[in-house]
C-alpha cells in the first residue's frame, strides 16, 4: 500500500513523503528532497568563470581558465557525491530494527541500521533556529549505564516546518512530514502494537 | 522402510537403523498438542510479541526438500538456518553430525524444521510426511518453509506443540524470512567486534547480542561446511560449499612454504638484532650518534616490524593477522619504491652530477649567510644597532662560517663515494633513503644549528639577567626556597650597580634579539624541511595498505553492520528481506588498522612553543623514543 503527500520545507522547496506499508511488521517512509535547480547551478558556474576570466585578463596566463574549469567540475562532482541528498528513507522492521538510508544525487547510498535492542526510545525534539523546529530522533541505550543514553540520532536531516498547523486535507504546504508521519502512525487503525510502544510524547520523556 | 512409529519417537531414541525416506506414510502421527517427550524440546523460552525471524541462506533457496539444520536463538526469537539435510538420512547420524559440530565450534545446533521445494504441482503426501518428521526431531518452534518451483512465492509456518504460557497466544507464530549470503557472512568480520565472554567456560555458547549472533553462529559452524556433495558421507547437506570446497592452489602453496621461510627469516633477524645489541655500540660516542640519527631509528623500527611478521607464532585473532599483513605489504611497498628510486638514480647516472652540484650549493648557501651577516652588521631594516656588540657577534659568526666552508671543501672528494653508498641503501626501502636524506640535511646545516644555539643561549642569558635586575629595580628578589618573588632591602651601592647593569642590558637587547630572531627563523626553516620528510616516512610506515586494498576489492570482509532490503511482497505471504553487509567506511578502516609509527613527531603544542621561543629556551623538534619527558 503506497501513499504520497507533498509538503514544503523551510526554504520553500518541495518535499514529497511516500509511505509504504509492506506488512503489519514492516513500514517504509520515503522523503524526497528538492532537486538541484538549474538556476543555482548556472549562477555558480557563471560566477566562477567570470572571476577566472577577470584574473586571466590581469595575469595573461591561460592556466587560470583551465584551473577554473577543473575546479567547477570537481566541485560539482563533490557536491553531488557528498552533499546533495536526493532521498531519505526510513525502514522500520518489527523486532529487527530501524534502517535509515540517504541516497545522494550521484547515486551513492549510505545506510545506517540500528538494532531494536539498542533503541531506548523515539522522541520528538525541539530546536530553536529562527523559529521552533521539531525533529524526530532515536535515543540509543548506553551499554555501561542501564538508564543512560549513549547517543541521539536524528532521523531525517532535511529541515521541516513547525508542528503548528492542523492537518486538513484541503490545506497544503504547512504540515511537516514529521507530524504527518507521527500522526498517521499514532492514529492509524492498522498500527502494530510494537510500533505504538516506540512512540512517546515529549512529556513522558522529560 | 517407512516412518518410525510414534511410540519409538516418544521414547526419544528414534530408530537407530531406520532410514527415513520420503514416501506415502502409513502411520502418520497426528500432531496434537501434548506435553513433549523428555529431553526433546530445545530452546523453549520465547519472547512474547516478537516476530519469529528465520535467517535463510540464499544458496539453499534452490536446494531439494529436506530438513533445516541450524541454531535457535531464543532471546531474539530468531532461527539461523545453516544447511539443508537431504533424504535419505538416518536420524541418528544427523544427530551425531550435529554433536560433532557442537564439539568443534561450541555452538548448539539442532534440527529446526523442514524445507519443501515443490517440483510438481501437488505433492501433498510430501507435505504430510514432512509434518510427521516433527516428532523425530522435536524442536520448539517447528519451522516449515515451502516454496513452489521457479516462483517467488514462499510460505512459512512455525508451530508450537507446547501449551503456550499465556492463554490466547497463538499456536502459530508470524514468521519473517531474512535471506543472507552465507559465504560473505562467514568471511566477514564485524567492527567493533562483539565482546564475547571467555569461550572456555563449558558448553554454553557465548551469546553475542543482536545480529552479531548470526555472524557468530555461521563462523563457528565451519565444521558443518567441510563436506560437499561429492563426498560419500553418511549425511547429504546443502550449504554454500556443497558444490565443492573453495580452495586456492596458491594459498595452499604459500601456507606450506611459509613455515620454513618464517623459521629461516626469524633466525636471520634474531642474528641481526643480537649483533646490533652488541656492547660495542653502547659506548658513549657511538650510542650518542646512533640516538641522534633518524636512520637508525627507522632501521630499528623496521627490524621490529619484520620480527613481528616472520615470527613463528600463529596470529591469535583476526586483528593480529591484519596487522601482520599490513606490515608485510607496507615493507614490500617501501622496498619497491626504494628500488624504483635506485633505478632512477642509476638510470642516467645521476649520482655524479648530483655530487658535483652539492659542493657549489653548500658554497652558495655559505655565501648567502655571509651576506646576511654583513647586512646585520650594518643597519639592518633601518634599525640602529650597538656598533661594538654588533661587530663582535658578526665577526664571531663569520669566523665560524669560514671554518665550516673549509670543512666542506675538505670533504668534497669523498662526497661522491658517500652518495653512492647512500643510494645503495635505498634498496632497504624508500623510508630509509628519506631518513638518510634528512640526516644529511641535518649534517650540512649543522652550522645553522650552531648559530641558533649560540644566539639562543646569549638571548636566554640576557633575558634571565634582565628579569632578575628588573626585580632588583623594583626592590624584590626571587626566593629559591619558596619558589616565589619576595621583597628585599638592598644597599644603595647594590641598587646603583644593579640599575646600571640593567640599563646596559636593556640597550643591548635589540642587537641580541635581532641575531636571535634571524637564526631562529633559519633553524625553523631547516626543521620544517626535515619535518616534511619525517611526515612522509611516517605516512609510509603507518598506512594500512592491506586493509585499504581489502576494503576496495572485498568490501564484505570488513563489515560495519548490515542493511536490509525488502524483496517482492504479496499480501498473505510472509515478509521477505535480504540482509546485505554494510562495509566499513575508509576513514574508519585507516583509524582502526593504522600501524604504530616511529614516534618521531614534533610533540609541542603551539602555546608552549611560542613561550619557549620568547624566553630563548632551546627547542628540540623530535623526541626520540626512550627520551624522558623534558
Amino acid at each position: 500500500m503506497e501513499d504520497e503527500r507533498s509538503f514544503s520545507d523551510i526554504c520553500g522547496g518541495r518535499l514529497a513523503l511516500q509511505r509504504r506499508y509492506y506488512s503489519p511488521s514492516c513500514r517504509e517512509f520515503c522523503l524526497s528532497c528538492p532537486r538541484l535547480s538549474l538556476r543555482s547551478l548556472t549562477a555558480v558556474t557563471c560566477t566562477v568563470w567570470l572571476a577566472a576570466y577577470g584574473l586571466f585578463t590581469l595575469c595573461e596566463n591561460s592556466m587560470i581558465l583551465s584551473a577554473a574549469i577543473f575546479i567547477t567540475l570537481l566541485g560539482l562532482l563533490g557536491y553531488l557525491h557528498f552533499v546533495k541528498i536526493d532521498q531519505e528513507t526510513l525502514l522500520i522492521i518489527d523486532s529487527l530494527g530501524i534502517q535509515m538510508t540517504s541516497s545522494y544525487a550521484s547515486g551513492k547510498e549510505s545506510t545506517t541500521f540500528i538494532e531494536m535492542g539498542k533503541v531506548k526510545d523515539v522522541v520528538i525534539n525541539e530546536a530553536i533556529y529562527m523559529k521552533v523546529i521539531y525533529y524526530l530522533c532515536i535515543l540509543l541505550k548506553d551499554p555501561m549505564e542501564p538508564h543512560g543514553i549513549s547517543q541521539v540520532v536524528p532521523v531525517f536531516q532535511v529541515s521541516t516546518e513547525q508542528l503548528s498547523k492542523v492537518f486538513s486535507p484541503k490545506k497544503i504546504c504547512y504540515l511537516s512530514p514529521f507530524s504527518a508521519f507521527l500522526l498517521l502512525l499514532m492514529f492509524s487503525r492498522n498500527v502494530n502494537s510494537s510500533c505504538q510502544d516506540y512512540l512517546r510524547t515529549p512529556d513522558s520523556y522529560f | 522402510m517407512g516412518l518410525v512409529s510414534r511410540g519409538a519417537a516418544a521414547a526419544g531414541v528414534g530408530a537407530a537403523s531406520a532410514v527415513v525416506r520420503p514416501g506415502p506414510p502409513h502411520a502418520v502421527p497426528h500432531p496434537i498438542p501434548t506435553p513433549p517427550p523428555e529431553g526433546a524440546a530445545l530452546g523453549s523460552s520465547r519472547v512474547p510479541g516478537m516476530v519469529l525471524k528465520a535467517f535463510f541462506p540464499t544458496c539453499c533457496a534452490s536446494a531439494d526438500s529436506g530438513l533445516l539444520v541450524g541454531r535457535w536463538v531464543p532471546e531474539q526469537s530468531s532461527a539461523v538456518v545453516l544447511a539443508v539435510v537431504h533424504f535419505p538420512f538416518i536420524p541418528l547420524q544427523v544427530k551425531e553430525l550435529l554433536a560433532q559440530v557442537h564439539q568443534a565450534g561450541r555452538v548448539g545446533l539442532a534440527v529446526l524444521g523442514t524445507w519443501c521445494h515443490r517440483r510438481q504441482e501437488a505433492e501433498e503426501s510430501l507435505g504430510h510426511f514432512l509434518e510427521g518428521l516433527g516428532t523425530i526431531f522435536s524442536h520448539e518452534p517447528w519451522l516449515q518453509l515451502c516454496r513452489e518451483q521457479g516462483s517467488k512465492l514462499w510460505s512459512c509456518k512455525a508451530t508450537r506443540r507446547q501449551v503456550p504460557p499465556c492463554p490466547g497466544a497463538p499456536y502459530e507464530d508470524q514468521v519473517m524470512l531474512v535471506f543472507y549470503d552465507q559465504r560473505k557472512v562467514l568471511l566477514s568480520q564485524l567492527h567493533p567486534p562483539a565482546a564475547l565472554p571467555d569461550c572456555l567456560a563449558g558448553d554454553a555458547a557465548p551469546s553475542a547480542g543482536g545480529l552479531a549472533a548470526v555472524f557468530d553462529t555461521v563462523a563457528r559452524s565451519e565444521a558443518l561446511f567441510r563436506s560437499d556433495r561429492f563426498d560419500d558421507g553418511p549425511v547429504r547437506l546443502s550449504h554454500w560449499q556443497s558444490d565443492g570446497v573453495e580452495a586456492s592452489i596458491l594459498a595452499e602453496l604459500a601456507k606450506r612454504a611459509s613455515g620454513p621461510v618464517c623459521v629461516l627469516l626469524a633466525c636471520l633477524l634474531s642474528l641481526v638484532s643480537a649483533a646490533s645489541a652488541c656492547r660495542l655500540f653502547k659506548l658513549w660516542p657511538l650510542s650518542f650518534v646512533w640516538s641522534k640519527l633518524s636512520v637508525c631509528e627507522q632501521l630499528r623500527h623496521r627490524l621490529e616490524q619484520l620480527t613481528l611478521v616472520f615470527s613463528t607464532q600463529k596470529a591469535e585473532n583476526p586483528t593480529q593477522l591484519m596487522r601482520k599483513a599490513n606490515v608485510l605489504v607496507s615493507v614490500l611497498l617501501d622496498v619497491a619504491l626504494g628500488l624504483a628510486l635506485l633505478s632512477w638514480l642509476r638510470g642516467k647516472d645521476r649520482i655524479g652530477p648530483l655530487a658535483e652540484a652539492l659542493v657549489p650549493v653548500a658554497d652558495h648557501v655559505a655565501e648567502e649567510l655571509q651576506h646576511l651577516l654583513q647586512w646585520l652588521m650594518g643597519a639592518p631594516a633601518g634599525l640602529k644597532m650597538n656598533r661594538a656588540l654588533d661587530q663582535v657577534l658578526g665577526r664571531f659568526f663569520l669566523y665560524h662560517l669560514h671554518l665550516w666552508i673549509s670543512y666542506i671543501h675538505l670533504m668534497s672528494p669523498f662526497i661522491e663515494r658517500i652518495l653512492w653508498h647512500v643510494g645503495l641503501s635505498a634498496c632497504l626501502g624508500l623510508t630509509v633513503a628519506l631518513s638518510i636524506l634528512s640526516d644529511i640535511i641535518a649534517l650540512l646545516t649543522f652550522h645553522i644549528y650552531c648559530f641558533y644555539v649560540y644566539g639562543a643561549r646569549l638571548y636566554c642569558l640576557k633575558i634571565c639577567g634582565l628579569s632578575s635586575l628588573w626585580r632588583l629595580f623594583r626592590g624584590k628578589k626571587w626566593n629559591v626556597l619558596r619558589q616565589r618573588v619576595d621583597s628585599c632591602s638592598y644597599d644603595l651601592d647594590q641598587l646603583f650597580i644593579g640599575t646600571l647593569l640593567f640599563t646596559i642590558l636593556v640597550f643591548l637587547l635589540p642587537t641580541t634579539a635581532l641575531y636571535y630572531l634571524v637564526f631562529t627563523l633559519l633553524r625553523l626553516l631547516v626543521v620544517a624541511v626535515q619535518g616534511l620528510m619525517h611526515l612522509l616516512v611516517d605516512l609510509i610506515n603507518s598506512l594500512p595498505l592491506y586493509s585499504l586494498g581489502l576494503r576496495l576489492c572485498r568490501p564484505y570482509r570488513l563489515a560495519a553492520g548490515v542493511k536490509f532490503r525488502v524483496l517482492e511482497h504479496e499480501a498473505g505471504r510472509p515478509l521477505r528481506l535480504l540482509m546485505q553487509i554494510n562495509p566499513l567506511p575508509y576513514g574508519r578502516v585507516v583509524h582502526t588498522y593504522r600501524l604504530p609509527s616511529c614516534g618521531c613527531h614534533p610533540t609541542h603544542p603551539w602555546g608552549s612553543l611560542c613561550r619557549k621561543l620568547f624566553f630563548g629556551e632551546l627547542i628540540y623538534p623530535w623526541r626520540q623514543r626512550g627520551d624522558k619527558q623534558a
